[in-house]
């Protein structure tokens, strides 16, 4: 009897090995992965490696990780094609936008049991309302990060610091357009999923009037320009704020009065993804809470995962920065996409004031003087070979 | 018969990789972005940004002059060296060019930062911080600092073919070493001149990096609009238009300077 269960237990182990080892013996899938920069855990500074952990946990998948800098280039690059991500991180607006121009694989939730984990408020999101083609990644604010060895705490009052003239050339700005707009619509007290030309112009307007104050319109290089006090006035992500204070501990970090931008990053499968199962089993990965607290050390977002917070450093996890109160988050708007031409129209505005220009005299009268210079000179060749030729013909005349 | 055959290969390399990816830029800047039909409306943009083009078209040429101010004594300087030490000096000038050149650009970076290398040993000499960074004497160090070596090597292969004989026979009949330079080397050395100054001037032009990195948001480059076209704003039809219109002035541009530089060389023939 014993034998016979030994022998049993043999062939069933043996049995069950087989697909097993032949789905090992199968040759390993590579899943691109497409995120934010420095947006995962990669085990620098002692945290998780979290796509070796990956690769360690799927023999069978290798991942081949790339990064944008913000969702317009990401948008882009998938428009453009050339390339076939499996994995994307994109924002609230810009799922609503995938979805709506059908750029979204629908998620199949059986291979992503740890979404069953998300917090009720984060379920059913307006620009995902049926939830079927996103995962939430994390979610944020956006607020003014300053350096408090240069910033007078008397000036730090709303978005208005970054109008503030005595901080000349020490002022960042977002290089994307729906960022930056939003934070002249707020100042301006205006909606930020405004599609109104005329109310969009004045935001462009107020853009325009910091521009000369404007060190660089950065997205990534803000974490070396802030740390090292190139600039000392910048808005950012607020998780990116927690990164960049464990550099420089000058750096302080506040929401704005008049409101500010509620975003939640997601995580999707694109169309034309070629390992969708591979793909959602990393989602799943991502999200499971041991190694999304560990990840989160790392990026300092906020998680809309609360079983996650058990493993986060409890510094991180209770930090007002990353988690306000529900006072301060009633201040948040969130973005939803704006139609093709609301968007067409702010990327007009947007070039109009990255190419607004002060010195266009001075090089007009540059290009008058080289012109007249350039035809002068010309006339000048011409008539001195002329006369060249009319004094060697007489030589020639005169003694044959 | 044979010759034509031997031309095969670059002409199926120019068809694939230039005239059918030109052909496909030209359908771009004539299309609209949103409904794809025929319109002339990315180029009625033009006039939004002719005040860019004339910047870049201006940064550029300066940064070409002081490249040809910089690498034409150079150039003479290795020429007239020993072998053995041309070859070294011109392993040197080439050495900057096998680094990358998104490397040696951020390497300016770090040097000239309000909190760069420079600015802390000015500080630390309790002087106040130079603004070294985010103006255009600084795009245009870096156009000069990146695109020199592709003046220095024509102007050095030219000045270095020069017949000595013709020197020799110069000053055999009266020339001074002034005398000698401006009707004999000079006129001579002008290919070397000419492709010099076109190696360094197109890509400077249409460069977008430099200015990214060493300008402030005041001194955008056209390069920059047509980046910024096809990574962020997804409209490929404006940056496709932008760039034709580049490629229009630079053309415009070297055909000036050609145009000279033949009158040149009638000059140069006559006066020989």
């Amino acid at each position: 009897m014993k034998r016979l269960t030994s022998v049993l237990l043999l062939l069933f182990v043996l049995f069950s090995a087989l697909p097993l080892t032949a789905s090992a013996a199968d040759e390993t899938v590579t899943i691109n992965v497409y995120n934010w920069g420095q947006y995962i855990a990669d085990g620098t500074d002692g945290y998780m490696d979290i796509i070796d952990e990956f690769e360690k946990a799927y023999p069978n998948i290798k991942v081949n990780y790339m990064t944008f800098d913000s969702n317009e280039s990401m948008y882009t690059k998938l428009k453009t094609g050339g390339s076939s991500f499996d994995i994307i991180f994109p924002s609230d607006y810009m799922v609503e936008k995938l979805i709506a121009e059908d750029m979204l694989e629908p998620l199949d939730f059986e291979n992503i049991p740890n979404a069953a984990l998300l917090d009720d408020s984060f379920r059913n999101p307006s620009y995902d309302p049926e939830g079927r083609y996103s995962v939430p990644y994390t979610w944020g604010c956006v607020g003014i990060i300053y350096n408090t060895q240069y910033v007078n705490e008397a000036d730090v009052t709303g978005w208005e610091l970054l109008w503030n003239p005595t901080y000349a050339g020490k002022i960042l700005m977002f290089d994307n357009p729906r960022d930056a707009f939003a934070i002249a619509q707020f100042e301006e007290g205006l909606d930020i999923n405004t599609e109104d030309p005329e109310e969009l112009a004045v935001a462009a307007e107020k853009l325009r009037q910091e521009k000369n104050l404007v060190q660089a319109y950065v997205m990534d290089q803000i974490f070396d320009k802030m740390e090292r006090g190139e600039a000392w006035i910048a808005p950012y992500y607020a998780g990116d704020y927690l990164y960049m204070v464990q550099e420089n501990p000058d750096l302080a970090f506040y929401l704005p009065e008049e409101g500010f931008n509620l975003f939640v990053d997601a995580i999707c499968v694109p169309k034309g993804s070629e390992h969708k199962k591979e793909a959602e089993l990393f989602i799943n990965f991502l999200i499971s809470p041991e190694i999304c607290g560990e990840n989160l050390d790392y990026l300092g977002y906020s998680s809309p995962y609360s079983a996650a917070k058990e493993y986060t450093d409890p510094e991180i996890a209770g930090n007002p920065v990353a988690y306000p109160d529900e006072e301060t988050l009633a201040r948040g708007k969130s973005f939803s996409a704006l139609s093709e031409e609301g968007t067409q129209k702010m990327n007009e505005l947007w070039l109009a004031v990255k190419t607004a220009d002060a010195s266009t005299t001075f090089y007009l009268i540059l290009t008058g003087v080289a012109i007249v210079a350039v035809v002068f000179l010309w006339v000048f060749f011409k008539v001195r070979k002329r006369r060249r030729k009319a004094r060697r013909c007489q030589k020639w005349h005169t003694k044959p | 018969m044979k010759s034509k055959w031997l031309s095969g290969p670059y002409i199926l390399w120019m068809v694939l990789f230039t005239i059918i990816p030109l052909g496909v830029v030209l359908y771009y800047a004539l299309t609209d972005s949103i409904t794809g039909e025929f319109t002339l409306s990315n180029f009625a943009n033009f006039v939004d940004y002719w005040p860019i083009f004339l910047r870049s078209i201006w940064l550029s040429i300066f940064a070409t002059l002081i490249c040809l101010l910089i690498g034409y004594p150079v150039a003479y300087f290795i020429a007239h060296c020993k072998p053995r030490t041309q070859r070294l000096l011109q392993m040197l000038i080439m050495l900057p060019m096998c680094m990358s050149f998104l490397l040696r650009t951020l390497a300016w970076v770090a040097l000239l930062d309000d909190t760069g290398i420079i600015n802390n040993i000015i500080r630390s000499l309790g002087l106040s911080p130079l603004p070294l960074i985010r103006n255009n004497g600084a795009v245009i160090l870096g156009m000069v600092y990146n695109y020199l070596p592709y003046m220095i090597l024509p102007l050095y292969t030219v000045i270095m073919k020069i017949d000595p004989r013709l020197i020799e026979a110069a000053e055999d009949l009266g020339c001074n070493s002034r005398r000698v330079f401006t009707k004999v080397t000079l006129p001579l050395s002008v290919p070397g001149i000419v492709s010099g100054i076109t190696m360094v001037f197109v890509p400077a032009v249409s460069t977008f990096y430099i200015s990214q990195k060493l300008g402030s948001p005041g001194t955008i480059l056209i390069g920059d609009v047509i980046e910024s076209q096809f990574k962020a704003a997804y409209n490929p039809n404006l940056g496709a238009a932008l760039s034709l219109v580049l490629m229009l002035l630079i053309f415009v541009c070297v055909g000036i300077m050609n145009r000279f530089t033949d009158e040149e060389d009638e000059e140069s023939m006559v006066t020989l």
